[in-house]
């Protein structure tokens, strides 16, 4: 018998309900409005009364409305069939819903249930099993789905039988397990898991030990980010945390992308509706979308469900393997900090009771009011994640794009001895050391400028204008990229090691110019020259022949 | 607003506070209007019995037994061609007379457009204005914000922009305009004859503040009719959103809500984005596309409005003494425009450092002083506003400058485009 209550006030889209039974906090109950039913949340409970958040618009709501009580918290639905699918916050399929606009209380199915899916057991009768274990797999678009135990089953169970292979609907019994007392309990490829608990089903979570190319200079040559990693991108408006984020999203070495538009521009949204199913992943050959799940609660849909966008967004990736996600901002609670190092916790390297591992790298971006780094919410997600992107005004407002400051920018994963590791073994020994040259030559070309900038040209030795002119020569050959370049946009990492050690070992020379004039006319030629390189293909004859024009460029000027 | 017979009246109002008034009432529904003493007023609170409204005009002269009728219904907008060539109070009532709207009634702040089933803005609207034109590109379904200091001439700028722009309607929705500023619109759109594409929904300084807040939404509603039934591509100016903001704070504050930074309430975000995220481009043909004024106090960027109204619009236009930043995401514009307005702005940037050099007293190289010729030339052959030009002429003009002061070295422009444009 469940719960009912009846609507006792409404200030917004908090509806106070007097209930009639049992309420638990975050349950998940309807309220209707006529015949429209409204989803909203228990968010606190005095006496009989409920006070619930409504996702959606009150308008119209009387004292007196019906309200039903699901006993349940809010819920992903996991199953096959996820991928490419556009959700909105609470996991309803936007591309089954009709009309232009969004009627109110529009439900529809997160997956479709009619689908046949080819299953192939990999259980076998007599098998013991518990939360997670394999029972089967589904071949959905260019993943392997595995069906596994719910993770809500809790204890250890034996397979009693398992469907064979075939072609069934996600709802159909795939497999029947039996209990210690033999009780059975009938499996299907559904499963549904309360989106603001972590999914606990794994032996261990080692650190993370290798690192995610993005494609983008400023992150994987300065500041990497590793797989099962955290990361975290503040920035002002206007400083390009949009154009940043589709680029990783568009790049990243991931199996699956899940991204989480929460409170964001509908436009941007439409932007990866439109182009995703168009690009091309590079390095399977298969369209993008079919790796991507969108989770999207546009700005001005409403702002209660926007929470739940990202809870829905993590529950998600935490049953699949490897994936990565992008959510926006979020609201600021007394217990902020807590909840934010959680939700960052959520991510991680995982090892499963097979002996398989698993990853969710999770990158979110935070935008920050008045562009101001010290306010609460960068603050306690400073604490909680490990890769720091900070964009920068300046920088922005400069045109060196991507924004992301190279000096207060940092990735701790460059200080795990496990990455130090993979990076030695998958670009080049003590890479690492290389990459902290590379950040000192630019914390020097920012004093020299400084310097400059006080004394005046002549004021300082040519030394400083060349320190200063090597750190541009870094930043806008590695560090700026141009995103809206076919080629330039994405730099596999081959190609950074290149032209980093390339700038690098120019940088090392010394030039002894003789006035700063001439130093700067050197530098900025090179510049031009390194920037013609970057828009060109990988190894093309142009690739090559500005490579040996820069060769020959700096061994006339070195020979002087 | 009509009154029906069978309608209760209550007689009986228990708190009254400068912006709201409580009574007791059955069978009301969240969100919907009534009359309180002769004045419209809006459900904007229920606890039991106790239902808060909040006043449009303000409940000066309202007393305890004043008559309070509900209406059943939320605000709404007679939809129809009609509409065209009129000016409208915030209560969508004609101005000056002039017979009553027929059409449709709509709900004003109906719901979202599913984004799915939205289209990616790429269509140009051209204004003229080469600040706007070159470095801010406005593309329909697009919502920019021109961020103000309050001495600009921002609704100068705003009527130009509505005259020269190529959009089938154009709605204005002005909230706090002074008396002679309406006038002006009014006058300068009459003298273009453009009224025929120009829908007015107008609060003065001497109008209520409150009810301000009805503007933004009914100047959608309309704008909405002519996009979605239409399939018109509509341009809405609303002028001036620090004040709607202003107005918004009033109602929180007398209803007793925490204020937010800057004693804005803690919802300017949403409510501000309910307004911005209007901007559509539709799979019909038809678009909306917002302009809206955001004057600064102080030049104050990070002040709660400007700064939530900068996170939900895309690229910010400023209109003061400073030059402008922003970001092309047009498709539809020549394949030059992004590279050459970049390195338009890091010049101007090289000008502005060549600039405090100067007043440093330090001595200027020959790179500095060619930058400050460009910075000059730049802004007036394409910053001013009165220059009105396409923008082809003006990426023309662009690569004229770049040929001019610099050699191809320091623009750093892709080799395939400097092949192309460049000129000696």
């Amino acid at each position: 018998m469940k719960t009912t209550g009846r609507v006792n006030g409404i200030i917004s889209n908090i509806v106070i309900v007097k209930a009639d039974g049992a309420v638990g906090q975050n349950e998940i109950c309807y309220v209707y409005a006529g015949d429209t039913r409204m989803m909203a949340e228990v968010i606190k409970v005095i006496g009989d009364s409920a006070y619930v958040q409504v996702f959606d618009s009150t308008r119209g709501l009387k004292i007196g409305d019906k309200v039903e009580f699901e006993g349940h918290m809010l819920e992903a639905t996991l199953a096959p069939g996820m991928l490419s699918r556009n959700y909105d916050g609470l996991q309803n399929d936007l591309e089954k819903m009709e009309g232009l606009f969004i009627a109110r209380g529009s439900i529809t199915d997160p997956v479709d249930y009619e689908a046949q899916w080819d299953f192939v057991p990999l259980a076998a009768a007599g098998d013991r099993v518990s939360a997670a274990s394999w029972l089967g797999e589904v071949q959905e678009q260019w993943v392997k789905h595995k069906i596994m135990v719910p993770f809500a089953m809790t204890g250890s169970y034996t397979v009693k039988s398992v469907a064979a292979a075939g072609k069934y609907k996600v709802t159909d019994t795939i497999a029947t397990l039996t209990d210690a007392e033999g009780r059975e309990y009938p499996v299907t490829m559904v499963q549904k898991w309360p989106v603001k608990q972590a999914v606990r089903c794994y032996t261990e979570k080692p650190r993370p030990s290798r690192v995610m190319e993005t494609g983008v200079r400023a992150i994987d040559t300065f500041n990497p980010m590793a797989e099962g990693g955290t990361g975290f991108i503040p920035g002002p408006f206007g400083a390009g945390k949009t154009v940043l984020q589709h680029a990783i999203s568009k790049q990243a070495d991931a199996d699956i992308i899940i991204m989480v538009a929460c409170g964001e521009r509908a436009n941007e949204v439409v932007e990866i509706f439109k182009e995703f199913p168009e690009l091309v992943d590079p390095r399977t050959g298969h369209k993008l979308m079919e790796r991507t799940i969108i989770i999207c609660n546009t700005s001005n849909m409403p702002v209660a469900a926007r929470e739940a966008s990202v809870y829905t967004g993590m529950t998600i990736g935490e049953m699949s393997n490897r994936l990565e996600e992008l959510p926006g901002q979020d609201a600021f609670p007394m217990d902020l900090s807590a909840i934010i190092s959680n939700f960052y916790s959520r991510a991680g390297l995982v090892k499963l009771t097979n002996g398989r591992t698993g990853s969710v790298t999770f990158l979110g971006t935070v935008s920050p009011a008045g562009g101001n780094l010290k306010e609460p919410v960068t603050e306690s997600t400073k604490k909680a994640a490990r890769c720091f992107y900070a964009l920068s005004q300046g920088r922005a407002d400069s045109k060196r794009y991507p924004a992301i400051d190279p000096l207060d920018s940092y990735s701790k994963y460059l200080e795990y001895p496990e990455i130090r590791e993979y990076l030695d073994e998958h670009i080049e020994k003590d890479w690492v050391d290389l990459v902290y040259a590379g950040k000192t030559l630019v914390q020097r070309g920012k004093e020299a400028n400084d310097q400059i900038n006080i004394l005046g040209d002549d004021g300082v030795p040519v030394e400083y204008h060349e320190r200063f002119w090597k750190s541009e020569l870094l930043d806008f050959v590695i560090l700026q990229q141009d995103a809206f370049d076919d080629i330039d946009a994405n730099c596999p990492i081959e190609r950074q090691k290149m032209m980093y050690e390339m700038v690098l070992g120019i940088c090392r020379r010394d030039f002894g110019f003789a006035d700063f004039e001439r130093c700067a006319q050197f530098f900025k030629g090179l510049i031009n020259l390194f920037r013609q390189m970057n828009y060109s293909e990988w190894k093309s004859e142009k690739f090559e022949q500005y490579r040996q024009q820069i060769e020959q460029y700096v061994d006339e000027k070195a020979a002087k | 607003m009509t009154t029906r017979a069978f309608q209760k009246i209550y007689t009986k109002i228990d708190n009254i506070t400068k912006a709201t008034v409580t009574l007791r009432a059955q069978g009301v529904g969240n969100d919907e209007l009534a009359t309180v003493g002769g004045k419209l007023a809006q459900v904007v609170k229920i606890m039991g019995e106790n239902v808060t409204l909040q006043v449009f005009a303000g409940t000066e002269g309202i007393a305890t037994d004043s008559e309070v009728i509900f209406h059943g219904e939320p605000p709404k907008l007679k939809v129809s061609d009609n509409l065209a060539g009129r000016f409208f109070n915030a209560y969508g009532e004609p101005l000056e007379g002039g017979e009553a709207l027929e059409g449709e009634a709509r709900e004003i702040g109906g719901p979202t457009v599913n984004p799915f089933r939205r289209i990616q803005p790429s269509e140009l609207i051209a204004t003229g204005i080469a600040g706007i034109d070159l470095n801010n590109t406005i593309v329909t379904g697009q919502k920019i914000p021109f961020f103000a200091d309050p001495d600009q001439p921002y609704n100068a700028v705003m009527a130009n922009v509505a005259l020269r722009a190529k959009a089938d309607k154009i709605i204005l929705g002005g909230m706090g305009l002074t008396n002679d500023d309406f006038l002006y619109f009014k006058s300068v759109f009459e003298n273009a004859g453009a009224l025929d594409r120009i829908v007015s929904f107008v609060n003065t300084t001497e109008n209520p503040p409150v009810e301000r807040l009805l503007v933004p939404d009914m100047a959608l509603t309309a704008a909405e009719y002519f996009a979605v039934d239409k399939g018109e591509k509509v341009l809405v100016l609303l002028t001036d959103m620090t004040l709607y903001a202003d107005a918004l704070a009033i109602v929180s504050n007398r209803m007793d809500q925490i204020p937010s930074k800057d004693s804005m309430p803690g919802s300017l975000y949403s409510d501000l984005a309910k307004i911005y995220e209007k901007a559509v481009q539709l799979p019909n043909g038809g678009s909306i596309t917002i302009i809206a004024v955001t004057t600064l106090s102080g030049g104050d960027i990070t002040h709660a409005i400007p700064d939530n109204t900068g996170y939900i619009t895309e690229g910010q236009l400023f209109l003061r003494n400073d030059s402008d930043t922003g970001k092309v995401i047009g498709k539809k514009t020549r394949e030059d425009h992004p590279q050459v307005m970049n390195a338009c702005v890091r010049l101007y940037a090289d000008a502005a450092n060549a600039k405090t050099k100067l007043e440093n007293g330090f001595d200027l190289s020959d790179y500095d002083e060619r930058t400050l010729k460009f910075a000059h030339d730049y802004s007036e052959k394409l910053l001013a506003i009165d220059v009105n030009i396409e923008i082809t002429e003006m990426l023309d003009t662009a690569w004229t400058l770049f040929g001019k002061y610099f050699s191809k070295e320091e623009v750093a422009i892709k080799e395939e485009l400097i092949r192309k444009y460049w000129k000696a």
